[in-house]
């Protein structure tokens, strides 16, 4: 996994986009998402995504997240050019340095609020003996115990965001991406949520990048990035 | 300790969705116990076929040449064959053995019961050849008879009884012979054998109806076969040469080809239950997209995710397959009992084998149905499956 750093990767930057141009080919012809996008992104950033529907925000979070590659450009991250990178790698690094918290919590409905936390950590390690931690995490986040043999079905929306936040922090990445991370949630739950991703950025030095319209909830972030059209403006 | 967490996954999967997952289960059940059940079915036909026959196969039947035969065919008169014939067919097949054998059919009274029945004419030195005795012993006298034994079953025929052949005279039964079964040289079961002479005697005929050939070595069948043809036929086909093995061949094969032909038939109701798999794994698919790129999302491989779904194939196809493997066993039981009246050829290997044949058949059927929907999950783009509502 570890090779050598792209030169154009290097410096203290842990998410890199030069001149990142991402085009979507479409019958009706191509929708160009993202036109020449340059930014960089520090260890220990707290940065909010901003700008209208359809801006590109959501393809930058796709590319951070290695969903996707750029058409062109260079995207690093944490050192190595992501374009050309193979599926399995891009899963690896997904898998292991970033830790993804959706605006509908997608919690695996067939699996309990443990089991969720636990399932990035047996894909990583193969082991099933990650009880412990899994509880840990999952008490960090001030779920209630009783809570942790539930069904997501079970649980509120708040309950769930912080069953999906331990399961995004559980093997323990360096970069967190969250879109929308209180969309779906009311506004004192919101900021609970909103206080416990401070936490982290503070206290544990994750970098974290999330994509929002609220700008009471960009209020959190360090730095904001709007986006027009493709540009950052 | 993935393959554990798909599985279970998978498991979990089936069980929350139960009603088509045992529906799906169902069809696998009916597919396995229905391809089964043909295979036992067929199996114990060629089986009781050939239990029935009496020949292992092991002779060589020459009878004189029936069909046109163009003006003044031949010197043979009749469909017999000479004392001059036995002798070359004979030195033909020597060093095998070659009896020669008379038959025909006669009134038979037995006490005050009037019937019908075969009647062979054999030398006694060669009977023992050819034949076993139940009952008594062979024959020695020219005025003795040997009964078959369905035949001495019908009639009431015990040692020592006595049948009459009106004007041809009577004979006293000094053995009963041991049931043959089906033959295509004699069929002594339903009729009696006489001394040679005797029948020559009674029936005023000096020529034979046919000539068995006793091959010690199989293999060498074919050689007699074609040294008695090379022998006779010269110049114009006299007789007729056929070899048991050939036509026993012949009939197992036939009945191997109708044994596969149902059992194929059962395959097609496998194949459906294969269609009603690979349409609920679909479901499945379609149903779980979001969660499918919920987790290639965070971080599950492409195999990893087709492997999850394969599992769920595997566990329908397992469960099906096993239950329908049980209930074979009684679906054997039921078809051999109503078309073969007898269950004693549903437990030995070459039946239960197909058990082991369905049981493969139906995971096979049930892992290749979840292929491709397992390949379809496999295959999302993470970006559209998250997006997916």
């Amino acid at each position: 996994m570890e090779e050598a750093i792209n030169p154009e990767c290097n410096g203290d930057t842990i998410i890199r986009f030069r001149e990142v141009t991402k085009v979507y080919p479409l019958p009706g012809g191509d929708v160009v998402a993202l036109d020449k996008v340059s930014l960089d992104i520090r260890e220990g950033d707290f940065i909010a995504i901003m700008g209208p529907s359809g801006s590109g925000k959501s393809t930058l979070l796709n590319l951070m997240g290695c969903l996707d590659t750029p058409t062109a450009g260079t995207l690093c991250i944490r050192g190595r050019n992501i374009l050309g990178m193979s599926d399995e790698d891009l899963t690896v690094l997904r898998r292991d340095y970033l830790g993804f918290i959706f605006q509908q919590f997608n919690l695996l409905p067939l699996l309990t609020a443990l089991e969720n936390v636990q399932y990035p950590l047996i894909l990583k390690t193969g082991s099933r003996e990650c009880m412990e931690r899994c509880r840990e995490v999952l008490k960090a986040m001030d779920l209630d115990e009783s809570l942790f043999l539930h069904k997501p079905s079970e649980m509120s929306g708040g309950q769930q965001q912080r069953v999906a936040i331990a399961r995004a922090l559980v093997n323990d990445p360096e970069i967190l991406l969250a879109d929308e991370p209180t969309g779906n949630l009311d506004s004192k739950t919101g900021a609970a949520i909103m206080h416990l991703l401070d936490d982290l950025n503070r206290d544990r030095g994750k970098t974290i990048i999330m994509v929002t319209h609220d700008p009471s909830i960009a209020e959190y972030a360090h730095r904001v990035i709007r986006i027009v059209d493709g540009k950052i403006s | 300790m993935h393959s554990l967490m798909f599985f279970e996954l998978a498991r979990r999967n089936v069980r929350l969705h139960w009603l088509r997952s045992l529906l799906a289960i169902l069809g696998i059940i009916i597919g396995v116990v229905t391809i089964v059940s043909m295979g036992i079915l067929g199996n114990s036909l060629v089986l009781a076929i050939s239990d029935s026959l009496s020949t292992v196969g092991d002779s060589v039947i020459v009878t004189p040449h029936v069909g046109g035969m163009g003006f003044g065919g031949g010197s043979q008169s009749s469909n017999l064959l000479s004392d001059r014939d036995v002798e070359q067919i004979r030195r033909a097949a020597a060093p095998h053995v070659a009896i020669p054998v008379y038959s025909g059919s006669s009134r038979m009274k037995i006490g005050s019961e009037d019937t019908v029945g075969t009647i062979y004419g054999l030398k006694p030195d060669d009977i023992p050849v050819l034949l076993e005795v139940e009952q008594g012993s062979y024959l020695r006298g020219a005025s003795g008879a040997m009964v078959g034994a369905t035949f001495a079953e019908e009639n009431d025929i015990k040692v020592g009884s006595r049948i009459s052949l009106g004007e041809r005279g009577s004979v006293r039964v000094v053995g009963i012979l041991k049931e043959r079964g089906m033959g295509f040289d004699i069929n002594p079961d339903f009729g009696i054998v006489v001394d040679d002479q005797w029948f020559s005697q009674a029936f005023g005929q000096d020529e034979y109806n046919q000539v068995i050939v006793k091959v010690n070595d199989l293999n060498e069948i074919e050689e007699v076969k074609d040294s008695i043809d090379r022998t006779m036929n010269r110049k114009e086909t006299v007789v007729d040469v056929i070899d048991t093995r050939a036509i026993l061949e012949t009939i197992l094969t036939t009945f191997g080809q109708i044994s596969t032909f149902t059992t194929v038939i059962g395959g097609i109701s496998l194949i459906v239950a294969g269609v009603s798999i690979l349409n609920i794994m679909l479901m499945s698919v379609t149903e779980r997209i979001k969660e499918i790129g919920v987790i290639r999302s965070i971080g599950t491989q492409r195999k990893e995710v087709l492997r999850m779904f394969l599992y769920e194939a595997l566990i329908l196809g397992l469960i099906g397959s096993f239950i329908g493997g049980a209930l074979s066993i009684i679906g054997g039981y039921a078809v051999s009992m109503v078309m073969l009246q007898t269950t004693e050829y549903l437990f030995v290997p070459s039946s239960l084998v197909y058990i082991v044949y369905g049981v493969g058949f139906g995971l096979g059927t049930s892992l290749i149905s979840g292929l491709y929907p397992a390949w379809k999950a496999a295959n999302l783009n993470p970006i559209e499956a998250l997006r997916h509502e």
